[in-house]
């Protein structure tokens, strides 16, 4: 049987049903008839899952007029796992694991996600300490991810030292968050009712030491990449995505800032220790490439703050309540989400009373991010299709789960 | 010593520079680009990694080399030649220093224009043999980029013709002996009117080569590995060794057109002489760590931006440069 995907029509791919390609954007030349007498035809391209610039394993269908993408369209599930099932045979104390493995570059959120749907089930109440290392690990976490982010959206753009550079920071980000969980990516740190531990001796020096570089460090990357006027000229007005379609099609986190709209979960729906702590969101206005760009940035500048900010307010007290062995919550349904890396990544929890989730279902805003690429794609370049996927943060592994 | 001897010698001494070079300038790269990228490069294979590139060279002549079943044989067969060839070629007319000269040509900065001009038909050959999309891609970018850029790039070296009256390049490094009010050295690249020309001569000579920031033929993060993606072994060797050439060639051009060729100022005559080629190639490798600066920190430019640059800007502003030269030789010389 041959691939239906890979059928095509007059106008553009036939896709798997799910997504038709509409009106090309004015400015786009398209002849089927031909120029001069000579039958032109458009090129699919297959960009993916092994191309060195797709962020892991998303396949892109890009059907192109020379350079010029008509139509485009994400080919996903080559790294499906089946957390969603696999945690309905999971006691509530081990989802955590699964939830690591969703979005694995900023797993502290995944596991926060369950935990504070768990806790809703359970009713249980979180004592202060753990609020405060929550938000501490989220935040390091979220350094963490945005350093990935950045150092592979130079590769896209063909800067290679940048990626160098973040992978510095995130070395030592890295060490820290080992020192306080035991594991530098699956951290199962978060768990319902608290964390796994207090913070271990030492630690609060190494944090010191990075907060105390990292400020200046992050500057001269600003300048490296954002002040290079080749890249200015590669970002701006790439891949808009205004507020309309932002709202549109439910993008979150900096992807919907970059728009102007002012949604971050730790303002609007607090959780963990964020309620005290003093910072800013970060916002775009025309919700380009470049918008992205600098509110990314700004979200490290505030990261750091908060962090600092945490360690000097670090309460005393238990880091998690008592939780029973075995979590047996009440029957219900409950929504918790947190603001991970990429957006709101939520978890919806069905409970039918026993030690197990009836079902979990995983809100991951990669996949609403990705959606939005495709409509916006047509009309752009192929070298911009690297730039867009790169600048939008999508991650894989959140997105098949 | 009977021609043909004699031309047969020249042959594998300019075959011996480029394969020298290519490996010199591969470790090299590595180590620029290492230390810039806060690492070390390579370490392990001999003292402080100086024998990883002839490993590399060896791994490469012992490969597998793979033809992929759809390509057009024929054309895929020759392509790295008719890449490869050419930029030996153009050692011929390089002076290294005023008696190390493999030919004395009157024509040579044309001549070696011309042979180079031959790299973008081997490109396009390459990708469009491999039967491959990226390839394909890669090699229309790099038929479109270089031979938009060798009107510039020609055109901006007019003005240095211009002035120095000859096309011979040693002819032209000898207009630049001499002192401007007694101690600045008449380099061409010292004199501000020429600074325009020398920009001009500077970006489209990195377009002409394929460097970061105008790498786009092979551009990685977008088209894999454009026009080489589907070459293996000893092709894929040749396609990456005459890169490399290129870009000596490029920067020995630079050095010769723009910095006073094999000669250093303020030193004896005699001295000069005999060190001609060392300080020729010397200089040749300060031009080359620039572009591995540029390419170990520069992000990559559109292929739109490219061509905009190229015909909007480079263009009218190379014509302008000969005109004013032009008039500024009539009037002051």
């Amino acid at each position: 049987m041959t691939d239906p995907r890979m059928d095509v029509t007059g106008v553009g791919l036939l896709g798997e049903g799910l997504h038709s390609p509409g009106e090309p954007p004015a400015g786009i030349r398209r002849a089927p008839e031909g120029v001069d007498g000579l039958t032109t035809e458009h090129l699919i391209i297959n960009m993916g899952p092994q191309h060195p610039s797709t962020h892991g394993v998303l396949r892109m269908l890009v059907e192109v007029d020379g350079e010029e993408v008509i139509a485009a369209e994400a080919s996903v599930g080559y790294l499906h796992r089946g957390i969603e099932k696999l945690a309905e045979h999971r006691r509530y104390d081990a989802v955590g694991t699964l939830m690591d493995r969703g979005d694995y570059v900023s797993g502290i959120h995944g596991e926060l996600a369950f935990a504070l749907a768990a806790e809703k089930l359970m009713e249980v109440e979180v004592p202060r300490k753990a609020h405060w290392l929550r938000s501490l690990t989220s935040e390091l976490n979220r350094l963490g991810s945005h350093l990935v982010w950045y150092g592979t959206f130079g590769l896209d753009t063909g800067a290679m030292g940048q990626f160098l550079y973040a992978m510095r920071e995130r070395e030592a980000l890295l060490d820290i968050l080992e020192a306080i969980t035991g594991q530098r990516m699956m951290f199962n740190y978060v768990r319902p009712g608290g964390v796994l531990a207090d913070l271990p001796v030492g630690v609060d020096t190494k944090i010191k030491a990075f907060t105390d570089t990292f400020d200046t460090y992050l500057e001269e990357y600003d300048q490296l990449l954002g002040g290079n006027e080749i890249f200015q000229h590669r970002v701006k007005g790439i891949g808009v995505i205004g507020r309309e379609k932002a709202l549109a099609f439910g993008l979150t986190g900096a992807n919907l800032r970059a728009a102007g709209v002012d949604f971050d979960v730790r303002k609007q729906i607090p959780y963990a220790a964020y309620p005290e702590l003093d910072f800013e969101v970060p916002l775009g206005s025309t919700g380009d490439a470049w918008d992205r760009y600098t509110v990314r940035m700004g979200e490290m500048r505030e990261s750091a703050r908060m962090i600092r900010q945490l360690m000097e307010g670090m309460p005393e007290g238990d880091h998690t309540a008592k939780v029973p062995k075995v979590i047996r919550p009440s029957e219900g349904e409950v929504y918790a989400s947190v603001e991970s890396s990429r957006g709101e990544t939520g978890v919806h929890l069905v409970s039918d009373g026993t030690d197990k989730p009836y079902r979990m279902h995983y809100h991951g805003p990669s996949l609403y991010a990705l959606q939005a690429l495709e409509d916006v794609l047509p009309g752009h370049l192929l070298a911009d299709v690297v730039m867009m996927i790169g600048s939008t943060d999508v991650m894989l592994g959140e997105i098949d789960r | 010593m009977s021609p043909v001897l004699s031309a047969v010698l020249k042959f594998f001494a300019a075959l011996g520079i480029m394969l020298v070079n290519g490996v010199v300038m591969i470790y090299m790269l590595r180590k620029v680009l290492g230390h810039l990228h806060i690492r070390l490069g390579p370490m392990h294979v001999g003292w402080k990694g100086t024998m990883q590139t002839l490993m590399d060279v060896l791994k490469l002549l012992t490969k597998e080399d793979v033809t992929p079943r759809a390509v057009d044989r024929w054309l895929f067969r020759i392509a790295p030649a008719v890449v490869f060839v050419p930029s030996l070629m153009a050692y011929a007319a390089l002076p290294f220093s005023d008696t190390w000269r493999i030919v004395d040509l009157d024509t040579g900065l044309l001549y070696t224009f011309a042979v180079l001009s031959f790299v973008p038909i081997g490109i396009l050959m390459a990708g469009w043999a491999s039967a491959n999309k990226w390839s394909l891609l890669g090699g229309m970018r790099a038929a479109a980029q270089q031979i938009a850029y060798e009107v510039p790039l020609l055109l901006s070296v007019l003005p240095v013709v211009l002035v120095a009256g000859t096309m011979n390049l040693g002819g032209i490094v000898e207009a630049q002996q001499g002192y401007w009010l007694g101690f600045i050295p008449g380099w061409f690249a010292l004199n501000p009117l020429m600074w325009p020309t020398l920009l001009v001569f500077m970006i489209a000579g990195l377009v002409e080569i394929n460097q970061t920031p105008f790498d786009m033929s092979e551009g990685e993060s977008e088209i894999v590995a454009g026009f080489a993606t589907e070459y293996s072994a000893m092709k894929f060797g040749l396609l990456f060794l005459s890169e490399f050439s290129n870009q000596f060639i490029m920067s020995a051009l630079g050095v010769t057109l723009f910095f006073g060729g094999w000669t250093l100022p303020w030193i004896p005559a005699e001295i000069n002489h005999a060190f001609g080629p060392v300080i020729f190639i010397a200089k040749a490798y300060i031009g080359i760590a620039v572009m591995m600066w540029i390419r170990g920190t520069f992000p990559r430019v559109r292929i739109d931006q490219l061509m905009e640059l190229g015909w909007k800007r480079l263009i009218p502003v190379s014509l302008v440069l000969i005109m004013l030269t032009g008039l500024f030789v009539k009037v002051v010389g």
